[in-house]
């Protein structure tokens, strides 16, 4: 009888180290059918973040690269110029992307490199332990904004992906969520398309995967899912925010 | 053999070309600006990549992917740009990642000046990064040299995975000096099945990283590289000596400064003072083995920089006591001039 769902084989079968109700493993599981899909497996490079996915080098099947805080875009570009054929990924968090990384990000951006970043929001630093990231919402009680996040004294939740959609170099920025299995079809969908611009040669690629963190929110995985929902994303409307023309993207 | 007149700053990157690097990532600083000006023109006729990186920190990871890539690869700046790249070289030396960095160094510290300096000598041979780790650091004191040792940079890092720093400053950068260009031989990186590549026909995929959660695997990790590091002291040691078989005096300089101390011991000779040179080449791993040999015979030392003091601290722990050692250096972007060395010379053997 032929097996109807598997494991894809760009994952290894290293069990995740994430949190219970965490949805990494549902992102790691989306990037690795892609890559599958488009039989890239052994013609893929990864750059892992740090942060909390900082052991995907453990659960992506591909040749695997750890990169520093917030640089892993600027290590992709080292790799694709040297490998231009190779499909080049980044996986990386908020806090790695958008704060301490926010340079190489723009200009990896602007540069156009053939890349693609899987951007990972979860409105709070995880690995460290809940602190306020770039993206913390206002209001959002974190470990270093215990009173809530004040704009007054903290600023305001940081869009990426809109700010890049203004950036010639990136050609396909799209946001996406898993809350919800139509929702993660859609960002499965939006991953795959952002690995075939990058093979198609077009210019950069982000996609922004909203994503729940039960552990450093305090809500159990369907309450976080639901505050996902209704709290993000009213800050960060899901949507293609820059796509290539039709024929441009075959 | 064809005989042409070149710049410092080019023959880094002449250098690098003959030595089979076709890729360089760097941020604009000066005085190493006409290094990245010859490989931002060189690099694509020859199918090679320059790029152009928003920042050293920028630069140096750029260089991290390149090289995790299986190229030879070149990042070029100058002090407050190494400064910013301790972290990539930290995660590059704890990757065990192969690669070469020039610093053509300026005054500091801070933004100091543009001027030729040797204030990054303790950055660059006791770490800068963190952990523990070594990088194998260079010192050319001529135009020709330059390319030499550039092409010896790209066969150490590879031979022993590890990045290295060949330095320079402002003067060796801008001076002009005919060099012998050996036609032909253009090295090729050798085979890296480290490398991550994409896996294609490998039986096994590869991972390029630093991290070793477990202590014990890291300590681990750091005991077999300090095998290697072992290993470089004793096979990798280059110096120059001049004129030392009967010094009494032994003058010690690296660089640009070096050639000023080589004029310095020919006229103390003239003036009957027996005094000879050792210019270190490879500052790390330190030629101790030449000092120790002249400190069997020289009466004493005098190390002459371009700075407070720095490479001192090393000929101090070489000569281990057994004779004073001296010291005259200017820092923050001065040349010591032949009269001024001469001037200690004469102090010190009165």
């Amino acid at each position: 009888m032929p097996k109807a769902f598997q494991r894809p084989q760009a994952l290894t079968d290293k069990a995740f180290h994430y949190c219970p109700g965490c949805t990494h493993g549902i992102i790691h599981r989306l990037v690795a059918e892609a890559i599958d899909q488009l039989g890239m497996r052994t013609k893929t490079v990864g750059i892992c973040p740090v942060g909390c996915a900082v052991f995907a080098y453990d659960y992506f099947n591909c040749d695997m690269i750890q990169a520093a805080h917030g640089r892993a875009l600027a290590v992709a570009t080292g790799v694709k110029r040297v490998l231009p054929d190779r499909l080049v990924f980044t996986y990386q968090g908020d806090g790695d992307l958008a704060a301490i990384g926010t340079a190489e990000t723009v200009h990896a951006a602007a540069r156009g490199e053939k890349i693609t970043a899987i951007y990972v929001n979860n409105a709070v630093y995880g690995m460290t332990g809940g602190q306020m990231a770039p993206t913390t919402l206002l209001g959002q009680k974190t470990t270093t904004t215990p009173l809530g996040r004040e704009r007054e004294t903290a600023g305001f939740p940081l869009r990426v992906a809109e700010m890049l959609s203004t950036v010639e170099g990136a050609v396909y920025v799209s946001r996406v969520s898993v809350h919800s299995p139509r929702h993660v079809r859609q960002a499965g969908r939006a991953i795959r398309k952002a690995f075939e611009i990058q093979l198609r040669g077009l210019g950069f690629s982000l996609v922004e995967v909203l994503s729940i963190c039960p552990t450093n929110w305090g809500l159990n995985s369907l309450e976080a899912l639901k505050w996902l929902e209704k709290e993000m994303l009213p800050v960060y409307p899901l949507g293609e925010l820059r796509a290539p023309a039709e024929e441009d993207a075959g | 053999m064809p005989k042409v007149l070149m710049k410092g700053n080019e023959a880094f990157g002449e250098g690098a070309i003959r030595a089979g690097c076709r890729c360089t990532f760097a941020y604009p600083i000066t005085p190493q600006s006409e290094l990245t000006h010859f490989l931002a023109r060189r690099l694509p006729e020859i199918g090679g990549v320059f790029v152009q990186a928003e920042s050293e920190v920028s630069a140096i990871n750029m260089v991290y992917g390149a090289a995790a890539a299986g190229a030879r690869v070149l990042t070029s700046t100058s002090s407050p740009g190494i400064s910013l790249m301790q972290e990539g070289l930290s995660y590059i030396a704890g990757a065990r990642l192969p690669c070469v960095v020039v610093n053509v160094m300026r005054g500091g510290p801070g933004l100091g000046n543009i001027a030729p300096a040797q204030g990054d000598y303790w950055q660059a041979v006791k770490g800068g990064g963190h952990g523990d780790y070594r990088l194998i650091v260079l010192a050319p004191a001529s135009v020709p040299e330059i390319i030499a040792l550039m092409e010896l940079a790209f066969d150490l890092a590879d031979k022993y995975r590890n990045p290295v720093m060949v330095v320079g400053d402002g003067v060796l950068g801008q001076m002009m000096e005919p060099v012998e260009l050996e036609s032909g031989e253009i090295r090729t990186a050798p085979e890296k099945p480290w490398a991550t590549t994409g896996q294609g026909d490998r039986p096994q995929r590869n991972v390029i990283n630093s991290l070793h959660i477990v202590p014990e695997d890291n300590e681990r990790f750091n005991l077999d590289q300090a095998a290697v590091f072992a290993e470089i002291r004793r096979r990798e040691q280059r110096s120059e000596e001049y004129r030392t078989e009967d010094a009494e005096l032994v003058l010690m300089a690296f660089g640009t400064v070096a050639r000023v101390a080589k004029a310095a011991v020919d006229r103390a000779r003239a003036r009957g003072i027996r005094a000879g040179l050792i210019r270190p080449i490879t500052l790390w791993p330190f030629p101790d083995e030449s000092v120790r040999r002249a400190a069997a015979q020289a009466q004493q030392f005098l190390v002459v920089e371009m700075n407070l003091g720095q490479m001192l601290e090393d000929v101090r722990l070489s000569v281990n006591g057994k004779r004073p050692v001296h010291f005259y250096g200017r820092p923050g972007g001065t040349v010591p001039t032949v009269r001024e060395i001469l001037d200690e010379v004469s102090r010190i053997m009165g």
